[in-house]
């Protein structure tokens, strides 16, 4: 198919817009749902910190491309552009904190290259890489606390790293209208995992970073089974309302 | 913590100080207390207090930081299936809120000489109460405009007098739960005004949530004035500023015209203006049902505490690991500023 250069521009930043804002609004949903679940009353606090800053980028970063709500309630599954690692079920508090490292240290990478550019995202990058150094800090300093706390919680910490390890490797696939260096921030998101983990007494994973389907899935719609479930529960009620305002 | 308490005074402690010296220091102090209360003083740790005072506050600020954190349940309940993303955001920042209130005034308790793991435990156990409101289920998003309209409306009804209580800690956390308690009300108003102002389903859903909230909001004030057994005490200490009767009807005189202004109606066919009490009139109370609840018959009794207490076990591990990290660190710094 044809296109003009204006639409392709178009669609390569609404594309990348929904890669950034799908991957807030779903890594968010996920720790909303830790509310009152948390094993400390201050960690009810700091996830739903976590979970109101993604949330705020992903309602900046979808009012770019379209209405918000629409795109957040009206996609269908296969629409939605977030790594398959923001929609991993929140497991034990391990799991929540393996996951916030890779993410929110992938996501520190990216934004501060981002808001060091000229690109259309610089300037919500600036701002939300602050947050997400907030973030980042969080997930190692938990990680620290489980990977050499107490024997259960070093072998909690190591199994929810090596469980999520596999979906790694996509949060460095080239992704259009992106213009940052995806590899070398691989090799900087693989040194600062070596650091961590290693500080934390925990072995960095051996396993392969990509499931069965090639990395890159999620950003093509491809997503695991509980996220259809994840999206069912955050829809129905506004689909059960078509065209109501709130 | 305390120069002399009710323990000690009366016995003649190893020093050989008779019970006559003891009692008239205690006297001494009570003389002091009792004239800073009545100047309007504000009572901090440190200061000597009457054992019964300080009883009576741990107990309240406890009842009110186990209720913040309960209540975060029924609120939570809809944070996954909020209609917006604008209501989303605002309902974490809502429950996150909650958290918060519970983590000033845990903190506000343990300047009495208790721990939060302490006022846990009694919790967990039963032997400690929190709002019985949150013994009701949120069955529809209208329950959460309807939570924060009128449930959080009733709370700082209760709350603001609080702001000049007796016992400065106590007074000064109430300052900042106040604040955001205010925004809470304000953001429910408006969403059950959006309900209401909304499609015939939504005007329907609002009308429901305040038909089920709308009593149990009353209740919130506790027992009648005469049956209440706190009240003169709490009155006589400044912990306490107004009766329960007195502030539900405060309550009521405000929540009328906001409903109008709702356009929902309020479940009670008996209420109407009186020019005379320059108050509206208001029908019977079911107390039957307020007692039932209070004694673990409500909705969610069961559910909620089962859930907190689920919460707390699963937390368990985290905050052993937490705890050794810090042990291991503490004498080198290494790590320390790894605090939870």
């Amino acid at each position: 198919m044809s296109s003009t250069p204006d639409t392709h521009e178009t669609a390569t930043f609404t594309g990348a817009a929904l890669a950034l804002g799908d991957d807030a609004l779903i890594l968010s949903h996920r720790l909303g749902e830790w509310a009152g679940s948390a094993p400390v009353l201050e960690e009810e606090v700091a996830l739903a910190n976590i979970a109101l800053d993604l949330l705020g980028q992903a309602r900046i970063l979808l009012s770019l491309v379209g209405d918000e709500d629409e795109l957040a309630y009206l996609r269908e599954e296969r629409s939605f552009r977030n790594v398959q690692l923001a929609e991993q079920p929140n497991g034990d508090f391990a799991h929540t904190i393996a996951r916030q490292l890779y993410f929110s240290t992938y996501q520190h990478l990216l934004y501060g290259r981002l808001a060091s550019g000229d690109g259309p995202f610089a300037g919500l990058a600036a701002k939300a890489v602050k947050e997400v150094a907030y973030h980042r800090d969080h997930a190692e300093h938990w990680t620290l606390r489980l990977g050499d706390g107490t024997t259960e919680s070093h072998e909690r910490m190591q199994r929810a790293c090596d469980a999520l390890w596999r979906y790694t490797g996509e949060l460095f696939q080239p992704v259009e209208g992106l213009d940052v260096d995806h590899a070398a921030m691989e090799s900087a998101w693989l040194a600062s995992m070596t650091d961590i983990l290693g500080k934390a007494t925990l072995t960095v994973p051996s396993g392969p970073r990509t499931g069965a389907w090639a990395a890159g899935a999620g950003r093509q719609g491809l997503h695991t089974e509980s996220f259809g479930r994840m999206i069912a529960e955050m829809q129905h009620l506004h689909r059960s309302h078509p065209g109501a305002t709130w | 913590m305390t120069a002399v308490t009710a323990d000690t005074a009366g016995t003649t402690g190893v020093s050989g100080v008779s019970d006559a010296a003891v009692a008239a220091e205690q006297a001494a102090y009570e003389t002091v207390f009792d004239a800073a209360v009545a100047a309007e003083e504000r009572i901090e740790p440190r200061d000597w207090m009457p054992e019964a005072y300080r009883a009576s506050l741990v107990r309240q600020i406890a009842q009110h930081a186990h209720s913040e954190i309960i209540g975060m349940q029924p609120e939570a309940n809809w944070i996954t299936r909020a209609p917006s993303l604008r209501r989303k955001a605002i309902l974490m920042a809502k429950v996150q809120d909650e958290a918060g209130h519970g983590l000033y005034l845990y903190s506000a308790a343990e300047t009495l000489g208790t721990s939060r793991d302490e006022l846990l435990d009694k919790l967990h156990s039963g032997r400690q109460k929190y709002s019985s409101i949150f013994n009701y289920p949120t069955l529809t998003w209208a329950d959460v405009g309807a939570i924060g309209w009128l449930v959080d409306g009733a709370a700082i009804t209760n709350q603001v007098p609080i702001c000049r209580c007796s016992y400065g800690p106590y007074a000064r956390a109430m300052v900042r739960v106040c604040k955001e308690e205010s925004f809470h009300q304000r953001q429910g108003f408006e969403a059950l005004l959006a309900l209401s102002q909304g499609t015939e389903a939504q005007h329907a859903m609002a009308q429901d949530a305040v038909d089920r909230w709308w009593w149990p909001s009353l209740m919130m004030f506790g027992p009648p004035d005469d049956e209440s057994t706190h009240t003169a005490q709490a009155m006589a200490w400044k912990i306490k500023r107004h009766t329960n009767d007195e502030l539900r009807q405060r309550f009521v005189d405000i929540a009328v015209p906001q409903a109008e202004a709702l356009g929902l109606t309020l479940p009670d066919p008996d209420l109407r203006w009186n020019e005379e009490r320059g108050h509206y009139d208001f029908g019977a109370i079911d107390w039957t049902e307020f007692w039932d609840v209070l004694k673990g018959n409500g909705p969610c009794n069961d559910q909620r505490l089962s859930k907190r207490r689920q919460a707390h076990e699963d937390g368990a591990w985290v905050r052993e690991a937490a705890a050794a990290h810090a042990k291991k660190h503490q004498h080198t710094g290494k790590h320390g500023e790894a605090q939870a």
